[in-house]
């Protein structure tokens, strides 16, 4: 799995690569709270397009961010997941809680 | 029993091997009649499974041995065996309730995942003495010949 963090102003967008199962869940919680904990960060941007798998752990590590910049007054967004990676998100119901687009271009334009 | 074809294969409870156990299984069932959809979803399973072992059964040590057999019954009918030796489950009904984790940062689905896109999930479980999960899944037969 390979991560890609930027930061455009209050906002921190996360591209992802590659699966997203227990053996990288660790490193994607410590590096997007790192940037999380600097309490500059107002809204969260998940790019999934390049992510090719995902459990229950990569669920995990998705709810846990959504928890936490909830936590902190923001909001989160996910960007461009394949449709067999939507369809898990669809099924666990993080659908309903994070909201889902198609490209970065999407969220840019609201 | 008629069986066709199966693969077992044992690995240390590492989660390095997560990806590799959900891909090797993924790729046996190549060899039935089924779509890259259902491919995925048994790989998922795996995974599921597999990562409980290793979590759960094993609580992170890498030391722990985990087996997995995949049995393809006949045209259709696959079933998937993982066993480990770890602290095994108390409570089996608990641990399947849909967001039943031990962890905050865990949703609790694995359970629910095996029991969705499986026909038939077994668990076989105690303290102390390890668990094995049988999976069972049915294609459906896509060939119209085979129907006729």
């Amino acid at each position: 799995m390979n991560l890609e963090l930027k930061q455009v102003r209050n906002t921190l967008l996360v591209r992802v690569k590659g699966e997203m199962d227990m053996l990288v869940t660790e490193k994607m919680r410590r590096e997007i709270d790192k940037k999380l904990d600097t309490k500059q960060i107002t809204n969260l941007v998940l790019n999934l397009e390049k992510v090719t798998f995902v459990d229950s752990s990569g669920l995990g590590v998705i709810i846990g961010r959504y928890k936490k910049i909830s936590g902190l007054g923001g909001r989160m967004y996910i960007v461009g997941a394949s449709a067999s990676v939507r369809k898990i998100l669809m099924f666990s119901g993080i659908n309903k809680l994070i909201s889902m687009y198609n490209n970065e271009q999407d969220i840019i334009s609201i | 029993m008629n069986m066709r074809n199966y693969v077992r294969f044992e690995f240390p409870s590492l989660a390095e091997n997560v990806s590799f156990a959900r891909s090797c299984v993924g790729a046996f069932a190549a060899q039935m009649d089924c779509t890259l959809e259902e491919i995925e979803e048994i790989k998922l399973v795996v995974s599921e499974a597999v990562s409980n072992s290793i979590i759960h059964g094993y609580e992170n040590q890498p030391y722990g041995k985990i087996v997995v057999m995949a049995t393809l019954l006949d045209e259709r009918i696959m079933e998937i065996i993982i066993e480990d030796q770890g602290v095994g489950i108390a409570d089996i009904n608990k641990a399947m309730e849909p967001s039943f984790s031990s962890n905050p940062d865990r949703m609790g689905l694995g359970f629910t995942f095996m029991k969705s896109f499986m026909d038939e999930l077994e668990v076989e479980s105690e303290p102390g003495a390890g668990t094995r999960i049988k999976l069972k899944r049915c294609f459906l037969v896509k060939d119209k010949e085979a129907l006729a």
